[in-house]
């Protein structure tokens, strides 16, 4: 009976992120629109993105390998565990124990593989400039990922994510090596969603994409379970800042259902400001060179750097 | 003192040290005069809390000297220096700042090895206050001799005062006339750095130090 119930907790997590990705992308865009005074389109209009996506029909090109074919449904599968892995309305679910942080980021990474690979399948420049982009930034963002993990996991003395939010509830202090972990992943965290500084998740200006130059050979489905999986990786990010920084309010393993109730108006509370700061930071900022975000990633990677350094001195008492 | 003091006390320290390193992040004027100005406001918040906590009344007032001097009137000179000198929208050429940075980081991992040995008997809250100190410092000469623009190297000059002053208030005993004094000489200064610089601007029409040396001896 227990095991049924965890299952049923797991599986509520899957399916809530799910149902949450696109809401939460439809809720930066209005935020957005209306903090540039403008109306902005309906906080639904993703959903109906991709439901219209999944009707229409898969235009492919003719020298589309396999691997453009399936590449959509393995990136999205990826993001999708990923995402089912971070704690959100409750910590310590059945499938978290079988990943930590680290396999978290595994997984992304070989997303993000599969996804620099179609960017060059069908051979346009586009595609293979995206792909050359993103992996510069990726040789960047995941050591900078890293370097704040190992932060966080010295300080919690795990890399299990639901262990270090129960240690940051129970144990949680102002931490300078914490403050300098969370500044350096809101840094990734902009730099892998392609948000503003980095990237402009709304432009079609070929000169300055990255993420959308990638897939701009995909259409129909393809397209629909790509764009799903990038809505998931940002509530992933968001979960994740919350997961390890802010766990008030997260249930612990095996609570009752009304303890997962409250998790989940904190989580919901969680997403909506942090989703909210996210876009405030995004309307007050340019978008920089691209050679000037190898320096605005390497600053994340420092700030990482320096958590772990500075842990030594808080420690020595 | 309480875990929290500490951890407050340790915080703020820290953070000292990150906008150090933001000053070397900054290449513009502009934004690198408001983030010394963040500096001295990271480091008046700091010392006003060292004061509450060590319950040392005379710190509020060296946090006090530096909220007023070295947040607000020293930013705001320098300011209408570097317009009148008309650099206020100049790039300073930093070098790589990806180097620099590497550099910082090693700067301070030195700091914190050698003040954690050379005061591991201290309490924990002067030796890390120290060390944090001796990073800023550090790092301040780091800027000094990274920039190009004599108007980033008096900057770099003021944040490792700034360091100086986390030094002071970190060690117990430091008396408020060493203080003041110390306050007032950095404000003199910079009434000479300030004059210096018109000088050398006259002279050499540009605040790049780099022109001064041709006017060295030897061969270069």
């Amino acid at each position: 009976m227990a095991l049924i119930l965890d299952l049923a907790a797991q599986g509520a997590q899957m399916l809530l992120v799910l149902a949450l990705a696109p809401l939460l992308l439809g809720f930066t865009r209005k935020v957005k629109a209306r903090l540039l005074m403008r109306q902005g389109p309906p906080l639904l209009q993703p959903y109906r993105d991709l439901l219209r996506l999944t009707r229409k029909e898969v235009v492919l090109a003719d020298n589309a390998s396999w691997l453009f074919r399936a590449a959509p449904y393995m990136i999205f599968a990826a993001t999708w565990v990923a995402a089912a892995l971070v704690p959100s309305f409750a910590a310590g679910l059945t499938f978290s124990w079988a990943a930590d942080v680290i396999a978290i980021i595994a997984l992304l990474g070989s997303a993000r593989m599969f996804l620099a690979l179609v960017g060059m399948d069908v051979g346009t420049s586009f595609g293979g400039l995206g792909a050359s982009r993103e992996m510069m930034f990726a040789s960047l963002a995941e050591p900078a990922m890293m370097m704040i993990v190992f932060t966080v996991a010295l300080v919690a003395g795990s890399t299990q994510l639901s262990t270090i939010a129960e240690f940051m509830l129970t144990h949680g202090s102002l931490r300078v090596s914490l403050g300098l972990a969370l500044a350096g992943l809101i840094i990734v965290t902009l730099a892998e969603n392609s948000r503003i500084p980095v990237d402009n998740p709304a432009t079609h200006l070929e000169l300055t994409m990255v993420h959308e130059a990638m897939v701009l050979e995909y259409s129909g489905r393809h397209l629909a379970v790509i764009e799903m999986a990038a809505a998931l990786k940002l509530l992933l990010y968001l979960s994740l800042i919350a997961c390890i920084f802010l766990p008030w309010g997260i249930a612990a393993p095996g609570a009752s259902p009304a303890a997962y109730a409250a998790g989940l108006v904190a989580y919901l509370a969680k997403l909506t400001a942090g989703a909210f700061l996210m876009v405030l930071f995004e309307t007050s900022i340019a978008k920089m060179r691209i050679f000037r975000v190898p320096e605005f990633l390497g600053a994340a990677l420092m700030l990482g750097l320096l958590g772990t350094l500075l842990l030594f001195v808080s420690r020595s008492f | 003192m309480g875990k929290f003091a500490l951890d407050l006390a340790h915080m703020l320290a820290g953070g000292l040290v990150l906008v150090s390193f933001m000053l070397l992040y900054q290449d513009r004027m502009s934004g690198l005069l408001r983030v010394f100005a963040l500096h001295a406001v990271v480091l008046s918040a700091s010392v006003a809390w060292q004061a509450y906590a060590q319950g040392a009344p005379h710190l509020y007032i060296t946090a006090a000297i530096a909220l007023v001097l070295k947040a607000i009137i020293i930013p705001l000179a320098l300011d209408r220096m570097v317009v009148r000198l008309g650099v206020h929208r100049s790039i300073d050429a930093v070098g790589g700042i990806g180097p620099t940075m590497l550099l910082g980081i090693g700067l301070v991992a030195l700091s914190m090895t050698v003040m954690l040995r050379a005061a591991a008997d201290a309490d924990p809250l002067a030796r890390e206050d120290l060390a944090f100190a001796l990073s800023v410092v550090l790092l301040g000469m780091l800027m000094m001799v990274t920039r190009r623009n004599a108007v980033s190297q008096v900057v770099g000059f003021m944040s490792l005062e700034n360091g100086l002053i986390l030094a002071a208030t970190g060690a117990r005993g430091m008396p408020l006339v060493v203080e003041i004094s110390v306050a007032f000489s950095v404000l003199i200064a910079f009434i000479v750095i300030g004059v210096f610089l018109f000088r050398i601007r006259e002279r050499f029409d540009t605040v790049d130090v780099g022109a001064l040396d041709e006017y060295r001896g030897g061969n270069q």
